[in-house]
């Protein structure tokens, strides 16, 4: 996999930091496991939170280590042992599969607007924004629009362009606030993609407009 | 430390794991108390995130990554799951995708030693303001967006103080080679 789209350095460690709301989380994982670039870079950030936890002033436990309890284990013969290994194979990424399994071609999708197929992905319930595969036709073109928040696409299949670049399998798109863009499905492939945003709301107005006929300006 | 990991790892050495208690406990529990738990609770998950730590023994692997890394990891995901109830996406280093590596070089077992001061120096030097939402990124836990709510700062200021944070310690760190 050839990826030219990686995130904004800013995503990267604020997902690295444990502080990036879950469905922003769950697109930069999905990302990050598919990419050897991105990977590197987490390893140095990862060491910026190691290096400011390594700084901390300890705090007294009022309870000591629960050695007695480890001991008894051990007579039991409940010591530490390694999992089974992982299987692998599929097209989704790893992070995602126990949510949605293993192979795109299982997801059941649902048609929103001719060409535009969605499947949404729960979060735990305290979690803001939303996460959601959107797959699109095709060649077919999605009506402009703009973000009241940021919005994180991972590319899972087929590839998509808008004015800021072509977008393959892997590739990520970062976009910020106040960013307007109009993508196009692949003509032969079309696409899926792993969406987070923020707001709800706003995403419901666009597939409301997408039901619209595509005028294509 | 590692070395402590390895006993624990290898045959649930119950004085190895009582030695990385007594180093690592004390200092995730000030961990959880910053990312906004009480007393109590940071006691809690501080005892948890070492009994993950004996129970994934095995799963560590010296080459990749130090037992600081991978405790402050298991501490991170653990937080997410516990104390803002959402689902940890980012696995623990263990869990990527590794190509073979059983040979490191003790030359790369120093890099690791050596990034970790870099980074604290890099950090050190730091101005102010991008010291400032690094440390409420990493040790608050707060977003972007709760930073720039509580520096009262666009979300695209704080965004550019955090890559130009970035920036810099990376060269720092790079410098190494």
């Amino acid at each position: 996999m050839k990826i030219t789209h990686h995130p904004a350095a800013d995503s990267l460690m604020s997902c690295s930091a444990g502080s990036m709301p879950e469905a922003f989380a769950a697109v930069m994982a999905s990302h990050i496991s598919v990419c050897e670039t991105c990977r590197r870079d987490l390893a140095l950030m990862e060491m910026i939170g190691v290096a400011l936890f390594d700084e901390l002033l300890p705090t007294h436990l009022d309870h000591p280590a629960p050695v007695m309890e480890l001991r008894r284990r051990e007579a039991d013969g409940d010591v530490p042992s390694v999992s089974s290994a992982n299987v692998s194979g599929g097209d989704v990424p790893e992070p995602l599969v126990p949510v949605i399994g293993r192979y795109l071609d299982d997801i059941a999708w649902k048609r929103v607007a001719p060409g535009v197929s969605i499947h949404d992905i729960a979060l735990s319930p305290a979690a803001k924004g939303d996460l959601r595969l959107i797959k699109v036709a095709p060649g077919k073109t999605l009506p402009l629009h703009g973000h009241k928040g940021s919005e994180l696409t991972l590319v899972l299949r087929g590839s998509c362009r808008d004015d800021l670049g072509h977008y393959r399998a892997g590739d990520m798109s970062d976009l910020g606030e106040d960013v307007d863009h109009q993508p196009v499905a692949d003509p032969v492939e079309g696409c899926i993609c792993l969406v987070a945003t923020r707001h709800k709301l706003r995403f419901k107005s666009i597939l409301a407009r997408l039901i619209q006929p595509v005028t294509g300006m | 430390m590692a070395e402590f990991l390895q006993r624990v790892a290898e045959r649930g050495d119950a004085e190895a794991f009582r030695n990385l208690f007594q180093m690592y406990a004390p200092r995730v529990k000030s961990y959880m108390m910053r990312q906004g738990a009480d007393a109590n609770t940071a006691e809690e998950l501080a005892q948890e995130t070492l009994m993950v730590v004996w129970r994934k023994a095995a799963l560590y692997s010296g080459e990749k990554g130090s037992a600081t890394t991978w405790i402050y990891t298991i501490a991170r995901n653990l937080r997410i799951d516990r104390l803002r109830r959402e689902m940890t996406w980012l696995q623990l280093p263990e869990g990527h995708e590794q190509t073979a590596s059983d040979d490191i070089s003790p030359d790369e077992a120093v890099s690791e030693a050596e990034r970790k001061i870099r980074v604290q120096q890099a950090l050190s030097q730091l101005p102010a303001d991008q010291h400032e939402v690094v440390a409420l990124s990493y040790v608050e836990g707060l977003s972007h967006s709760e930073i720039a709510e509580r520096l009262s700062l666009p979300l695209g200021t704080v965004k550019s103080r955090m890559r130009l944070a970035y920036l810099k310690i990376r060269e720092l760190v790079e410098d190494l080679k």
